[in-house]
Protein backbone atom coordinates (compact mmCIF):
# COMPACT_ATOMS: atom_id res chain seq x y z
CA UNK A 1 0.00 0.00 0.00
CA UNK A 2 2.85 2.56 0.73
CA UNK A 3 3.63 3.11 -3.28
CA UNK A 4 -0.40 3.89 -3.53
CA UNK A 5 -0.59 6.09 -0.78
CA UNK A 6 2.57 7.90 -2.26
CA UNK A 7 0.66 8.30 -5.26
CA UNK A 8 -3.07 9.45 -4.02
CA UNK A 9 -1.85 11.54 -1.80
CA UNK A 10 -4.87 13.56 0.63
CA UNK A 11 -4.13 16.40 -1.31
CA UNK A 12 -4.85 14.84 -4.59
CA UNK A 13 -7.80 12.81 -2.94
CA UNK A 14 -9.41 15.75 -2.02
CA UNK A 15 -8.17 18.15 -5.19
CA UNK A 16 -10.16 15.44 -6.67
CA UNK A 17 -13.42 15.43 -4.69
CA UNK A 18 -13.26 18.77 -4.53
CA UNK A 19 -11.42 20.47 -7.50
CA UNK A 20 -11.01 23.90 -7.09
CA UNK A 21 -11.39 26.94 -10.05
CA UNK A 22 -13.85 23.98 -12.10
CA UNK A 23 -15.72 25.97 -13.97
CA UNK A 24 -16.12 27.81 -17.60
CA UNK A 25 -14.43 31.14 -17.85
CA UNK A 26 -17.00 33.91 -19.79
CA UNK A 27 -14.07 36.45 -19.51
CA UNK A 28 -10.87 33.50 -20.66
CA UNK A 29 -8.87 35.11 -23.09
CA UNK A 30 -8.11 31.44 -24.14
CA UNK A 31 -10.07 27.95 -24.05
CA UNK A 32 -8.33 24.86 -25.12
CA UNK A 33 -9.03 20.99 -24.56
CA UNK A 34 -6.82 18.16 -23.74
CA UNK A 35 -7.49 15.10 -24.66
CA UNK A 36 -5.66 11.86 -23.74
CA UNK A 37 -7.67 9.66 -26.46
CA UNK A 38 -5.94 6.21 -24.71
CA UNK A 39 -7.72 6.38 -21.08
CA UNK A 40 -10.24 9.28 -22.26
CA UNK A 41 -9.56 12.02 -19.89
CA UNK A 42 -10.70 15.05 -21.20
CA UNK A 43 -10.29 18.28 -19.89
CA UNK A 44 -11.17 22.56 -21.07
CA UNK A 45 -8.68 24.65 -19.78
CA UNK A 46 -9.99 28.21 -19.91
CA UNK A 47 -6.86 30.78 -19.24
CA UNK A 48 -8.01 34.94 -18.54
CA UNK A 49 -4.36 36.84 -18.78
CA UNK A 50 -3.24 40.35 -18.98
CA UNK A 51 -0.34 41.26 -20.98
CA UNK A 52 2.17 38.83 -19.34
CA UNK A 53 0.26 38.24 -15.93
CA UNK A 54 -2.01 34.89 -15.37
CA UNK A 55 -5.33 36.87 -13.81
CA UNK A 56 -7.28 33.99 -13.99
CA UNK A 57 -7.66 29.69 -14.89
CA UNK A 58 -10.54 27.31 -14.79
CA UNK A 59 -11.55 23.87 -16.23
CA UNK A 60 -13.71 21.53 -17.39
CA UNK A 61 -14.24 18.18 -17.75
CA UNK A 62 -13.39 14.56 -16.26
CA UNK A 63 -10.68 11.95 -15.93
CA UNK A 64 -9.01 10.06 -13.48
CA UNK A 65 -7.99 11.35 -10.04
CA UNK A 66 -4.46 11.85 -11.11
CA UNK A 67 -5.21 14.43 -13.81
CA UNK A 68 -8.45 16.55 -12.30
CA UNK A 69 -6.57 16.90 -9.02
CA UNK A 70 -3.73 18.08 -11.17
CA UNK A 71 -5.62 20.56 -12.93
CA UNK A 72 -7.03 21.76 -9.89
CA UNK A 73 -3.74 22.64 -8.11
CA UNK A 74 -2.30 23.90 -11.13
CA UNK A 75 -5.22 25.89 -11.48
CA UNK A 76 -4.72 27.61 -8.59
CA UNK A 77 -0.49 27.69 -8.01
CA UNK A 78 -0.81 29.57 -11.48
CA UNK A 79 -3.09 32.15 -10.76
CA UNK A 80 -1.41 35.75 -10.59
CA UNK A 81 1.93 34.06 -11.47
CA UNK A 82 3.60 35.59 -15.11
CA UNK A 83 3.18 33.47 -18.11
CA UNK A 84 7.24 32.72 -17.58
CA UNK A 85 6.84 31.63 -14.25
CA UNK A 86 4.22 29.17 -15.28
CA UNK A 87 6.42 27.97 -17.83
CA UNK A 88 8.84 27.39 -15.47
CA UNK A 89 6.66 25.84 -13.15
CA UNK A 90 5.60 23.34 -15.71
CA UNK A 91 9.21 22.33 -16.38
CA UNK A 92 9.79 21.43 -12.71
CA UNK A 93 6.74 19.68 -12.07
CA UNK A 94 7.37 17.52 -15.19
CA UNK A 95 10.44 16.94 -13.43
CA UNK A 96 8.99 15.99 -10.55
CA UNK A 97 6.47 13.69 -11.80
CA UNK A 98 9.19 11.81 -14.50
CA UNK A 99 11.55 11.30 -11.78
CA UNK A 100 14.16 13.81 -13.27
CA UNK A 101 14.04 15.99 -10.34
CA UNK A 102 16.96 15.57 -8.13
CA UNK A 103 17.47 18.48 -6.03
CA UNK A 104 14.22 20.07 -6.73
CA UNK A 105 13.02 23.38 -4.96
CA UNK A 106 9.98 22.07 -2.89
CA UNK A 107 9.30 25.97 -1.59
CA UNK A 108 8.59 26.78 -5.44
CA UNK A 109 6.54 23.73 -5.85
CA UNK A 110 4.11 23.95 -2.96
CA UNK A 111 1.29 21.47 -2.98
CA UNK A 112 2.48 20.76 -6.55
CA UNK A 113 4.60 17.88 -4.44
CA UNK A 114 2.10 16.06 -4.03
CA UNK A 115 2.79 14.74 -7.46
CA UNK A 116 6.11 13.74 -6.32
CA UNK A 117 4.50 9.48 -6.39
CA UNK A 118 3.92 9.37 -10.03
CA UNK A 119 7.51 8.66 -10.44
CA UNK A 120 6.97 5.67 -9.67
CA UNK A 121 4.12 4.88 -11.67
CA UNK A 122 5.21 5.71 -15.89
CA UNK A 123 1.67 5.08 -17.23
CA UNK A 124 0.12 7.75 -15.39
CA UNK A 125 2.40 10.69 -16.08
CA UNK A 126 0.56 11.39 -18.67
CA UNK A 127 -2.82 11.92 -16.50
CA UNK A 128 -0.65 14.19 -14.11
CA UNK A 129 0.77 16.32 -16.77
CA UNK A 130 -2.67 16.56 -19.46
CA UNK A 131 -3.79 19.90 -18.24
CA UNK A 132 -0.47 21.21 -17.86
CA UNK A 133 0.08 20.62 -21.71
CA UNK A 134 -3.28 22.15 -22.32
CA UNK A 135 -2.52 25.03 -20.54
CA UNK A 136 1.05 25.42 -21.89
CA UNK A 137 -0.65 25.45 -25.55
CA UNK A 138 -3.52 27.87 -23.76
CA UNK A 139 -0.39 30.61 -22.95
CA UNK A 140 1.33 30.26 -26.25
CA UNK A 141 -2.03 30.96 -27.75
CA UNK A 142 -1.50 27.75 -30.50
CA UNK A 143 -4.70 25.77 -31.60
CA UNK A 144 -7.68 25.03 -29.45
CA UNK A 145 -6.84 21.45 -29.01
CA UNK A 146 -4.32 18.87 -27.58
CA UNK A 147 -4.00 15.07 -27.56
CA UNK A 148 -0.69 13.41 -25.26
CA UNK A 149 -1.00 10.99 -28.20
CA UNK B 1 -3.28 -38.64 -25.12
CA UNK B 2 -4.32 -35.67 -23.33
CA UNK B 3 -7.66 -34.75 -25.06
CA UNK B 4 -8.78 -38.26 -23.38
CA UNK B 5 -7.35 -37.83 -20.04
CA UNK B 6 -8.93 -34.03 -19.67
CA UNK B 7 -12.49 -35.64 -20.90
CA UNK B 8 -12.86 -38.15 -18.80
CA UNK B 9 -11.99 -36.00 -15.50
CA UNK B 10 -15.62 -35.93 -13.56
CA UNK B 11 -14.73 -32.36 -12.25
CA UNK B 12 -13.07 -29.29 -14.12
CA UNK B 13 -9.51 -29.53 -12.52
CA UNK B 14 -8.44 -25.90 -12.78
CA UNK B 15 -5.74 -26.25 -10.80
CA UNK B 16 -3.87 -28.87 -13.31
CA UNK B 17 -5.09 -26.31 -16.35
CA UNK B 18 -3.52 -23.95 -14.54
CA UNK B 19 -0.40 -25.72 -14.54
CA UNK B 20 -0.39 -26.11 -18.43
CA UNK B 21 0.18 -22.50 -18.32
CA UNK B 22 3.89 -21.04 -17.52
CA UNK B 23 3.27 -17.45 -17.11
CA UNK B 24 0.37 -18.24 -14.46
CA UNK B 25 3.67 -18.70 -12.02
CA UNK B 26 4.33 -15.07 -12.73
CA UNK B 27 4.67 -13.27 -9.56
CA UNK B 28 3.42 -9.15 -10.66
CA UNK B 29 4.49 -6.70 -8.15
CA UNK B 30 5.39 -9.14 -5.47
CA UNK B 31 2.05 -11.12 -5.54
CA UNK B 32 0.86 -13.69 -7.59
CA UNK B 33 -0.63 -12.83 -10.76
CA UNK B 34 -4.12 -12.80 -11.18
CA UNK B 35 -4.95 -12.32 -14.98
CA UNK B 36 -8.03 -11.31 -15.98
CA UNK B 37 -7.92 -9.57 -19.27
CA UNK B 38 -8.44 -12.46 -21.33
CA UNK B 39 -10.91 -10.35 -23.52
CA UNK B 40 -7.58 -8.32 -24.49
CA UNK B 41 -5.32 -11.40 -25.01
CA UNK B 42 -5.19 -14.83 -23.32
CA UNK B 43 -1.92 -16.54 -21.97
CA UNK B 44 -0.31 -19.43 -24.28
CA UNK B 45 -0.02 -23.16 -22.53
CA UNK B 46 2.83 -24.99 -22.98
CA UNK B 47 1.60 -27.35 -25.75
CA UNK B 48 0.98 -23.70 -28.00
CA UNK B 49 4.68 -22.76 -26.73
CA UNK B 50 6.02 -26.04 -27.22
CA UNK B 51 4.68 -25.96 -30.73
CA UNK B 52 6.24 -23.16 -31.67
CA UNK B 53 9.83 -23.89 -30.68
CA UNK B 54 9.13 -27.55 -32.67
CA UNK B 55 8.44 -26.13 -35.80
CA UNK B 56 11.32 -23.42 -35.39
CA UNK B 57 13.69 -25.92 -34.35
CA UNK B 58 13.07 -28.74 -36.46
CA UNK B 59 10.90 -27.64 -39.26
CA UNK B 60 11.32 -24.40 -40.44
CA UNK B 61 10.86 -23.63 -43.85
CA UNK B 62 8.81 -21.93 -46.43
CA UNK B 63 5.68 -23.67 -47.49
CA UNK B 64 3.96 -24.52 -51.12
CA UNK B 65 7.42 -23.62 -52.66
CA UNK B 66 10.05 -26.12 -52.50
CA UNK B 67 10.72 -29.64 -53.28
CA UNK B 68 12.69 -30.14 -50.63
CA UNK B 69 12.58 -32.33 -47.13
CA UNK B 70 11.86 -29.24 -44.91
CA UNK B 71 9.19 -27.37 -47.34
CA UNK B 72 7.51 -30.72 -47.56
CA UNK B 73 7.27 -31.04 -43.27
CA UNK B 74 6.33 -27.43 -42.76
CA UNK B 75 3.77 -27.64 -45.83
CA UNK B 76 2.13 -30.55 -44.08
CA UNK B 77 2.06 -28.83 -40.83
CA UNK B 78 0.40 -25.62 -42.30
CA UNK B 79 -2.32 -27.43 -43.94
CA UNK B 80 -2.84 -29.80 -41.34
CA UNK B 81 -3.61 -26.58 -39.20
CA UNK B 82 -6.03 -25.53 -41.73
CA UNK B 83 -8.02 -28.91 -41.11
CA UNK B 84 -7.99 -28.31 -37.42
CA UNK B 85 -9.41 -24.91 -38.30
CA UNK B 86 -12.26 -26.78 -40.38
CA UNK B 87 -13.09 -29.17 -37.99
CA UNK B 88 -13.41 -26.83 -35.25
CA UNK B 89 -15.99 -24.35 -37.05
CA UNK B 90 -17.50 -27.53 -38.88
CA UNK B 91 -16.32 -26.00 -42.27
CA UNK B 92 -17.33 -28.22 -45.06
CA UNK B 93 -14.16 -27.99 -46.63
CA UNK B 94 -10.82 -26.65 -46.36
CA UNK B 95 -10.95 -24.13 -49.28
CA UNK B 96 -13.31 -21.90 -46.58
CA UNK B 97 -10.81 -21.43 -44.25
CA UNK B 98 -8.69 -18.45 -45.08
CA UNK B 99 -5.85 -17.63 -42.37
CA UNK B 100 -5.27 -14.28 -41.81
CA UNK B 101 -3.32 -11.89 -39.28
CA UNK B 102 -6.59 -11.71 -37.16
CA UNK B 103 -9.89 -11.10 -36.94
CA UNK B 104 -9.36 -7.26 -38.20
CA UNK B 105 -7.72 -8.38 -40.94
CA UNK B 106 -10.55 -10.79 -41.71
CA UNK B 107 -13.11 -8.01 -41.85
CA UNK B 108 -11.21 -5.59 -43.69
CA UNK B 109 -10.65 -8.81 -46.03
CA UNK B 110 -14.61 -8.93 -46.28
CA UNK B 111 -15.25 -5.74 -46.88
CA UNK B 112 -12.26 -4.45 -49.63
CA UNK B 113 -13.03 -7.93 -51.46
CA UNK B 114 -16.98 -8.82 -51.18
CA UNK B 115 -17.97 -5.35 -50.36
CA UNK B 116 -16.70 -3.25 -53.30
CA UNK B 117 -18.15 -5.43 -55.60
CA UNK B 118 -20.86 -6.47 -54.05
CA UNK B 119 -22.22 -2.89 -52.29
CA UNK B 120 -23.50 0.00 -54.42
CA UNK B 121 -24.74 3.51 -54.01
CA UNK B 122 -27.76 3.27 -51.93
CA UNK B 123 -26.83 0.23 -50.57
CA UNK B 124 -26.82 -0.63 -46.60
CA UNK B 125 -24.86 -2.31 -44.21
CA UNK B 126 -26.09 -3.24 -40.61
CA UNK B 127 -23.76 -3.11 -37.58
CA UNK B 128 -24.79 -2.79 -33.93
CA UNK B 129 -24.13 0.04 -31.19
CA UNK B 130 -21.98 -2.81 -29.24
CA UNK B 131 -19.47 -3.61 -32.02
CA UNK B 132 -15.74 -3.46 -31.45
CA UNK B 133 -13.93 -0.81 -33.86
CA UNK B 134 -12.47 -3.24 -35.97
CA UNK B 135 -16.50 -4.24 -37.08
CA UNK B 136 -17.19 -0.79 -37.41
CA UNK B 137 -14.00 1.16 -39.40
CA UNK B 138 -14.23 -1.14 -42.07
CA UNK B 139 -18.09 -0.68 -42.87
CA UNK B 140 -17.73 3.27 -42.52
CA UNK B 141 -15.04 3.13 -45.17
CA UNK B 142 -16.48 0.88 -47.26
CA UNK B 143 -20.07 2.93 -46.88
CA UNK B 144 -18.14 6.39 -47.66
CA UNK B 145 -16.31 4.32 -50.83
CA UNK B 146 -19.25 3.04 -51.97
CA UNK B 147 -21.20 6.07 -51.34
CA UNK B 148 -23.56 3.25 -49.17
CA UNK B 149 -25.20 4.04 -45.59
CA UNK B 150 -24.42 2.10 -42.42
CA UNK B 151 -27.22 1.64 -40.30
CA UNK B 152 -27.28 0.97 -36.57
CA UNK B 153 -29.37 -1.61 -34.46
CA UNK B 154 -29.79 -0.34 -30.75
CA UNK B 155 -29.00 -1.74 -27.48
CA UNK B 156 -30.98 -1.76 -24.46
CA UNK B 157 -30.30 -0.85 -21.08
CA UNK B 158 -29.02 -4.66 -20.51
CA UNK B 159 -26.93 -4.44 -23.55
CA UNK B 160 -28.43 -6.26 -25.45
CA UNK B 161 -29.59 -5.81 -29.28
CA UNK B 162 -32.92 -4.64 -29.97
CA UNK B 163 -34.08 -7.34 -31.90
CA UNK B 164 -37.31 -5.65 -32.99
CA UNK B 165 -35.55 -2.50 -33.99
CA UNK B 166 -32.67 -5.28 -36.07
CA UNK B 167 -35.76 -5.94 -38.33
CA UNK B 168 -37.12 -2.89 -39.21
CA UNK B 169 -33.79 -2.04 -40.52
CA UNK B 170 -33.63 -4.36 -42.71
CA UNK B 171 -34.90 -4.04 -46.29
CA UNK B 172 -34.28 -4.96 -50.01
CA UNK B 173 -31.37 -2.36 -49.61
CA UNK B 174 -29.35 -4.31 -46.85
CA UNK B 175 -26.60 -6.13 -48.20
CA UNK B 176 -24.50 -6.91 -45.74
CA UNK B 177 -25.07 -7.30 -41.86
CA UNK B 178 -22.24 -7.40 -39.41
CA UNK B 179 -22.38 -8.50 -36.04
CA UNK B 180 -20.10 -9.95 -32.92
CA UNK B 181 -20.86 -13.04 -31.73
CA UNK B 182 -20.22 -12.06 -28.12
CA UNK B 183 -19.34 -8.58 -27.11
CA UNK B 184 -15.44 -7.81 -25.75
CA UNK B 185 -16.83 -4.63 -24.19
CA UNK B 186 -20.29 -5.98 -21.79
CA UNK B 187 -19.94 -9.88 -22.61
CA UNK B 188 -23.46 -9.75 -24.39
CA UNK B 189 -24.09 -12.87 -26.24
CA UNK B 190 -25.64 -11.66 -29.26
CA UNK B 191 -28.62 -14.21 -30.78
CA UNK B 192 -26.84 -14.87 -33.94
CA UNK B 193 -28.51 -17.87 -35.58
CA UNK B 194 -31.59 -15.41 -35.14
CA UNK B 195 -29.86 -12.67 -36.52
CA UNK B 196 -28.30 -14.27 -39.50
CA UNK B 197 -31.85 -16.04 -40.72
CA UNK B 198 -33.33 -12.61 -40.49
CA UNK B 199 -31.04 -11.29 -42.43
CA UNK B 200 -31.19 -14.20 -45.34
CA UNK B 201 -34.67 -13.90 -45.36
CA UNK B 202 -33.90 -10.07 -46.16
CA UNK B 203 -31.46 -11.27 -48.78
CA UNK B 204 -28.26 -10.23 -47.13
CA UNK B 205 -25.20 -11.76 -46.06
CA UNK B 206 -23.74 -12.06 -42.67
CA UNK B 207 -20.40 -11.39 -41.14
CA UNK B 208 -19.30 -12.91 -37.82
CA UNK B 209 -16.97 -11.05 -35.33
CA UNK B 210 -15.69 -14.24 -33.69
CA UNK B 211 -13.47 -12.79 -31.83
CA UNK B 212 -14.57 -13.11 -28.50
CA UNK B 213 -16.97 -15.92 -29.47
CA UNK B 214 -14.69 -18.65 -30.77
CA UNK B 215 -12.60 -18.75 -27.02
CA UNK B 216 -16.18 -19.07 -25.25
CA UNK B 217 -18.40 -21.24 -27.33
CA UNK B 218 -18.51 -24.20 -29.29
CA UNK B 219 -19.04 -22.87 -32.82
CA UNK B 220 -20.66 -24.40 -35.92
CA UNK B 221 -20.46 -22.64 -39.23
CA UNK B 222 -23.08 -24.89 -40.91
CA UNK B 223 -25.77 -24.98 -38.39
CA UNK B 224 -25.26 -21.31 -38.01
CA UNK B 225 -25.18 -20.31 -41.61
CA UNK B 226 -23.16 -17.55 -41.15
CA UNK B 227 -21.80 -16.56 -44.66
CA UNK B 228 -18.36 -15.13 -42.97
CA UNK B 229 -16.85 -15.73 -39.45
CA UNK B 230 -13.37 -13.85 -38.62
CA UNK B 231 -11.77 -14.90 -35.78
CA UNK B 232 -8.14 -14.28 -33.83
CA UNK B 233 -5.67 -17.15 -32.56
CA UNK B 234 -4.65 -14.90 -29.41
CA UNK B 235 -8.02 -14.38 -27.98
CA UNK B 236 -8.49 -18.41 -28.11
CA UNK B 237 -4.78 -19.65 -25.97
CA UNK B 238 -2.60 -19.82 -29.30
CA UNK B 239 -0.14 -16.96 -30.73
CA UNK B 240 -0.60 -13.26 -32.06
CA UNK B 241 -0.39 -11.93 -35.53
CA UNK B 242 -2.53 -15.28 -36.77
CA UNK B 243 -6.39 -15.48 -37.34
CA UNK B 244 -8.59 -17.24 -39.58
CA UNK B 245 -11.81 -16.12 -41.81
CA UNK B 246 -14.39 -18.95 -42.77
CA UNK B 247 -16.21 -17.89 -45.46
CA UNK B 248 -19.12 -20.16 -47.67
CA UNK B 249 -17.24 -21.67 -50.99
CA UNK B 250 -19.67 -20.31 -53.72
CA UNK B 251 -18.97 -16.72 -51.73
CA UNK B 252 -15.77 -16.69 -51.37
CA UNK B 253 -15.08 -18.50 -55.16
CA UNK B 254 -16.76 -15.48 -57.06
CA UNK B 255 -14.60 -12.93 -54.73
CA UNK B 256 -11.97 -10.84 -55.75
CA UNK B 257 -8.39 -11.32 -54.30
CA UNK B 258 -7.78 -8.86 -51.41
CA UNK B 259 -4.01 -8.53 -52.00
CA UNK B 260 -1.70 -9.54 -54.66
CA UNK B 261 1.48 -11.28 -54.55
CA UNK B 262 2.72 -14.37 -54.26
CA UNK B 263 1.31 -17.71 -53.48
CA UNK B 264 -2.13 -16.29 -54.18
CA UNK B 265 -1.48 -16.91 -58.35
CA UNK B 266 -1.13 -19.89 -60.91
CA UNK B 267 0.49 -18.12 -63.06
CA UNK B 268 1.89 -14.75 -63.88
CA UNK B 269 2.58 -12.42 -67.21
CA UNK B 270 2.51 -9.10 -67.91
CA UNK B 271 -0.23 -9.66 -69.89
CA UNK B 272 -2.55 -11.86 -67.71
CA UNK B 273 -2.34 -13.29 -64.41
CA UNK B 274 -4.62 -16.11 -63.07
CA UNK B 275 -5.30 -16.04 -59.83
CA UNK B 276 -4.83 -19.75 -57.52
CA UNK B 277 -8.27 -21.71 -56.36
CA UNK B 278 -9.29 -21.22 -52.98
CA UNK B 279 -8.50 -20.69 -50.11
CA UNK B 280 -4.67 -19.47 -51.82
CA UNK B 281 -6.42 -16.60 -53.72
CA UNK B 282 -6.97 -14.81 -50.52
CA UNK B 283 -3.09 -15.86 -49.04
CA UNK B 284 -0.80 -13.47 -50.85
CA UNK B 285 2.85 -13.42 -49.17
CA UNK B 286 4.56 -15.94 -46.83
CA UNK B 287 2.21 -16.14 -44.23
CA UNK B 288 2.43 -16.80 -41.03
CA UNK B 289 3.54 -20.55 -41.15
CA UNK B 290 4.50 -20.77 -37.08
CA UNK B 291 1.31 -18.78 -35.91
CA UNK B 292 -0.54 -20.90 -38.14
CA UNK B 293 0.70 -24.15 -36.44
CA UNK B 294 0.32 -22.64 -33.30
CA UNK B 295 -3.02 -21.68 -34.11
CA UNK B 296 -3.69 -25.21 -34.41
CA UNK B 297 -2.22 -26.45 -31.32
CA UNK B 298 -3.90 -23.84 -29.25
CA UNK B 299 -7.26 -25.27 -30.81
CA UNK B 300 -6.15 -29.00 -29.94
CA UNK B 301 -5.54 -27.70 -26.67
CA UNK B 302 -9.07 -26.29 -26.15
CA UNK B 303 -10.67 -29.14 -27.68
CA UNK B 304 -8.95 -31.32 -25.55
CA UNK B 305 -10.29 -29.80 -22.34
CA UNK B 306 -13.52 -29.38 -23.89
CA UNK B 307 -15.38 -26.41 -24.84
CA UNK B 308 -18.71 -27.28 -23.52
CA UNK B 309 -16.80 -27.97 -20.46
CA UNK B 310 -15.01 -24.34 -20.57
CA UNK B 311 -17.74 -22.83 -21.25
CA UNK B 312 -19.61 -24.24 -17.66
CA UNK B 313 -16.41 -23.14 -16.06
CA UNK B 314 -16.61 -19.62 -16.83
CA UNK B 315 -20.20 -19.80 -16.22
CA UNK B 316 -19.70 -20.47 -12.55
CA UNK B 317 -16.79 -17.82 -12.34
CA UNK B 318 -18.96 -15.14 -13.58
CA UNK B 319 -22.35 -15.53 -12.20
CA UNK B 320 -19.93 -15.91 -9.07
CA UNK B 321 -17.67 -12.80 -9.56
CA UNK B 322 -21.01 -10.94 -10.51
CA UNK B 323 -22.94 -11.98 -6.92
CA UNK B 324 -19.78 -10.42 -5.10
CA UNK B 325 -18.98 -7.66 -7.24
CA UNK B 326 -22.57 -6.53 -6.50
CA UNK B 327 -21.70 -6.61 -2.57
CA UNK B 328 -19.55 -3.64 -2.97
CA UNK B 329 -21.11 -0.32 -2.19
CA UNK B 330 -21.17 1.88 -5.79
CA UNK B 331 -20.79 -0.37 -7.90
CA UNK B 332 -22.37 -0.54 -11.35
CA UNK B 333 -22.37 -3.41 -13.72
CA UNK B 334 -22.86 -1.97 -17.20
CA UNK B 335 -23.83 -5.02 -19.47
CA UNK B 336 -26.29 -7.22 -17.54
CA UNK B 337 -27.58 -9.49 -20.60
CA UNK B 338 -29.44 -12.94 -20.12
CA UNK B 339 -26.50 -14.42 -21.93
CA UNK B 340 -23.05 -12.82 -21.62
CA UNK B 341 -19.74 -14.64 -21.76
CA UNK B 342 -17.26 -14.32 -19.18
CA UNK B 343 -16.69 -10.69 -19.34
CA UNK B 344 -17.97 -7.90 -16.46
CA UNK B 345 -17.45 -4.02 -17.41
CA UNK B 346 -17.66 -2.10 -13.90
CA UNK B 347 -17.59 1.59 -12.83
CA UNK B 348 -17.49 2.46 -9.34
CA UNK B 349 -19.19 5.19 -7.70
CA UNK B 350 -16.41 8.22 -7.49
CA UNK B 351 -13.69 6.65 -8.64
CA UNK B 352 -12.23 6.59 -12.46
CA UNK B 353 -11.93 3.28 -13.77
CA UNK B 354 -7.92 4.62 -14.71
CA UNK B 355 -7.29 5.10 -11.06
CA UNK B 356 -9.09 1.48 -10.33
CA UNK B 357 -6.90 0.27 -12.84
CA UNK B 358 -3.50 1.48 -11.25
CA UNK B 359 -4.67 -0.02 -7.18
CA UNK B 360 -5.62 -3.52 -8.69
CA UNK B 361 -2.25 -3.47 -10.46
CA UNK B 362 -0.44 -3.41 -7.77
CA UNK B 363 -2.17 -5.92 -5.97
CA UNK B 364 -1.07 -8.38 -8.87
CA UNK B 365 -4.38 -8.17 -10.59
CA UNK B 366 -4.41 -7.63 -14.35
CA UNK B 367 -7.72 -5.84 -15.73
CA UNK B 368 -8.98 -3.81 -18.53
CA UNK B 369 -9.74 0.23 -17.84
CA UNK B 370 -10.68 2.47 -20.93
CA UNK B 371 -13.21 2.53 -24.01
CA UNK B 372 -12.20 -1.70 -25.23
CA UNK B 373 -12.12 -0.07 -28.43
CA UNK B 374 -16.19 0.68 -28.32
CA UNK B 375 -16.49 4.08 -28.05
CA UNK B 376 -19.91 4.38 -29.21
CA UNK B 377 -20.66 1.94 -26.62
CA UNK B 378 -18.96 3.63 -23.88
CA UNK B 379 -21.46 6.95 -25.64
CA UNK B 380 -24.57 4.47 -25.22
CA UNK B 381 -24.47 4.29 -21.50
CA UNK B 382 -22.95 7.68 -21.24
CA UNK B 383 -19.45 6.44 -19.21
CA UNK B 384 -15.71 7.74 -20.25
CA UNK B 385 -14.34 4.29 -19.91
CA UNK B 386 -14.97 1.12 -17.71
CA UNK B 387 -13.22 -1.47 -15.53
CA UNK B 388 -13.36 -4.90 -17.12
CA UNK B 389 -12.26 -8.33 -15.90
CA UNK B 390 -13.03 -10.84 -18.66
CA UNK B 391 -11.91 -14.78 -17.41
CA UNK B 392 -10.47 -17.87 -19.28
CA UNK B 393 -10.44 -21.24 -18.77
CA UNK B 394 -7.82 -21.34 -15.79
CA UNK B 395 -9.45 -18.58 -13.51
CA UNK B 396 -10.12 -19.15 -10.26
CA UNK B 397 -12.69 -18.61 -8.11
CA UNK B 398 -9.99 -17.33 -5.65
CA UNK B 399 -9.37 -15.04 -8.20
CA UNK B 400 -12.40 -13.12 -8.23
CA UNK B 401 -12.07 -12.96 -4.91
CA UNK B 402 -8.61 -11.14 -4.60
CA UNK B 403 -10.51 -8.71 -7.34
CA UNK B 404 -12.94 -8.06 -4.89
CA UNK B 405 -10.61 -7.77 -2.11
CA UNK B 406 -8.81 -5.48 -4.66
CA UNK B 407 -11.79 -3.19 -5.14
CA UNK B 408 -12.08 -3.27 -1.15
CA UNK B 409 -8.84 -1.76 -0.95
CA UNK B 410 -9.91 1.14 -3.74
CA UNK B 411 -13.03 1.84 -1.81
CA UNK B 412 -10.74 2.41 1.53
CA UNK B 413 -8.39 4.88 -0.71
CA UNK B 414 -11.41 7.23 -2.21
CA UNK B 415 -13.29 6.97 0.74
Amino acid sequence: MSDLRELYQQVILDHNKNPRNYKELPAATAKVEGYNPLCGDHYTVYLQTEGDTIRDVAFTGSGCAISKASASVMSSTVKGKTKEEADRLFDTFQKLVTGHGGELDTAELGRLAAFSGVSEFPARVKCATLAWHTLRTALQGGGDKVSTE
Amino acid sequence: MTAVAHESDVTYDVQRIREDFPILRTRARGNPLVYLDNAATTQKPRAVIDRLVRYYSEENSNVHRGVHYLSEVATAAYEGARTTVKRFLNARSEKEIVFTRGTTEGINLVAYSWGRKNVQEGDEVVISAIEHHSNIVPWQMLCDQQRATLKIIPVNEAGEVDVDAYAKLLSDRTRLVAVGHASNALGTINPIRRMIAMAHAAGAVVVIDGAQGVPHLPIDVQELDCDFYAFSGHKVYGPTGVGALYGKEQLLEAMPPFMGGGDMILSVSFEKTTYNALPYKFEAGTPNIAGVIGLAAALDYVGSVGLDRIAAHEQDLLHYATDRLLELDGIRIIGTAAHKAAVISFVLEGVHPHDIGTILDQEGIAVRTGHHCAQPLMMRFNVPATGRASFGLYNTREEADALIAGLKKVIEVFR
